[in-house]
């Protein structure tokens, strides 16, 4: 019998939700170890001029 | 109040707590304070004058076109936490230039809008490749160009171009030329298909709703149904603005957790929320 989508939600373990959520952690603490928000706060308070189409 | 009516009160809100730097639409500077550091889940442009914190498509292109290439650690981690926890709902709930899009479809016509067309399907894999051209490989090959906000973000052009470039203060002095043009086009292309067209820009070209699909499958806040209830009487995919069929594949990368399908079912098969039971992966969620 075909399994229905709930039963099969039922069956699987929360592993890969689990996963990324630490994977996604993990990269944001190495980003904001290595200074990246700086990098990201220096781009967004200029005008991007790509963005807004002259650059 | 409705699911619907819930929903766009959180779009409106999202919309004006990501722009909430008011006073920049009659200043014409851009908010330069420390939230910009942190990325919003949804497209909003950070040369918006409103806008309060930074665009995770531009700040992932940005690394990308850095020299040396910085990997994009930051942007990517908080992109995976947004997708994991919400995929598709971001869209859905707190993206700006989505529900600006929905407005415009709202506006009543004379005629019928249109859901589905003949090349409708093979059209919506159009954002995977701009998600993997436009914003992954060509700032990668191309030194310090956002090719993605350079040649296409029209949430860009309405949220920083026009506010900054045609009405802002004469000090600012952006000259407008062929390629604001251009891209003033592209952004009135959509806002005309808008009328006719639920989303145009999420469904064929946004690489963030791209992305985001990817967790529909294994994302927190997902669609639980109740297949023992299902009558199979196809009210759900016949209310559904982005085409899917949710007793089929609750869990579809096009589906925005709009909440219309559930309202809709008349068993009360589905369910939207977030599952104590959230890891599974459907094994009926494949593309249709
Ligand atoms: S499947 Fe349901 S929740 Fe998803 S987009 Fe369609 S109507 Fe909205």
């Amino acid at each position: 019998m075909k399994e229905s989508p709930d039963s099969a939600d039922k069956k699987r373990p929360a592993v890969l939700p689990l996963f990324l959520l630490l994977a996604g952690a993990g990269l944001l603490l190495a980003g904001l170890l290595s200074g990246q928000a700086q990098d990201v706060l220096m781009k967004a308070v200029r005008v991007c001029l790509e963005c807004i189409g002259v650059g | 109040m409705s699911g619907e009516k819930r929903r766009g009160w959180i779009q409106f809100s999202a919309l004006l707590i990501q722009n909430a730097n008011f006073r920049g639409f009659f200043s014409g500077k851009i908010f330069q304070g420390d939230t910009k550091a942190v990325c919003v889940p949804g497209i909003n442009c950070y040369s918006c004058p409103g806008a309060v914190g930074a665009c995770p498509v531009g700040s992932l292109q940005t690394f990308l076109a850095s020299r040396p290439v910085k990997f994009p650690y930051y942007v990517l981690g908080l992109l995976i936490l947004f997708g994991t926890i919400l995929g598709r709902a971001v869209c859905g709930f707190l993206c700006p230039f989505g529900f600006i899009q929905e407005l415009i479809h709202k506006i009543p016509l004379p005629k019928k809008k249109i859901g589905s067309f003949p090349g409708d399907r093979a059209l919506r894999k159009l954002k995977y490749a701009i998600l993997l051209v436009m914003v992954i490989l060509l700032p990668l090959a191309m030194d310090y160009t956002p090719t993605f906000c350079k040649y296409i973000c029209p949430a860009g052009t309405l949220e920083g171009g026009i506010p900054l470039v045609l009405f802002g203060s004469s000090k600012l002095n952006f000259p407008a030329g062929t390629l604001f043009y251009t891209k003033l086009a592209v952004l009135i292309l959509l806002f005309v298909l808008s009328l006719f067209l639920f989303r145009p820009f999420c469904k064929y070209l946004c690489p963030l709703g791209a992305f985001y699909g990817l967790f529909n499958r294994v994302s927190l806040y997902r669609m639980r149904p109740e297949p023992e209830k299902c009558t199979h009487c196809g009210a759900c995919s016949a209310v559904c603005p982005m085409q899917v069929d949710p007793s089929a594949t609750p869990n579809h990368t096009e589906c925005i957790r709009c909440g219309r399908c559930t309202s809709a079912c008349p068993a009360g098969a589905l369910h939207l929320g977030f599952s104590r039971r959230a890891g599974a992966a459907e094994v009926q969620d494949g593309e249709r």
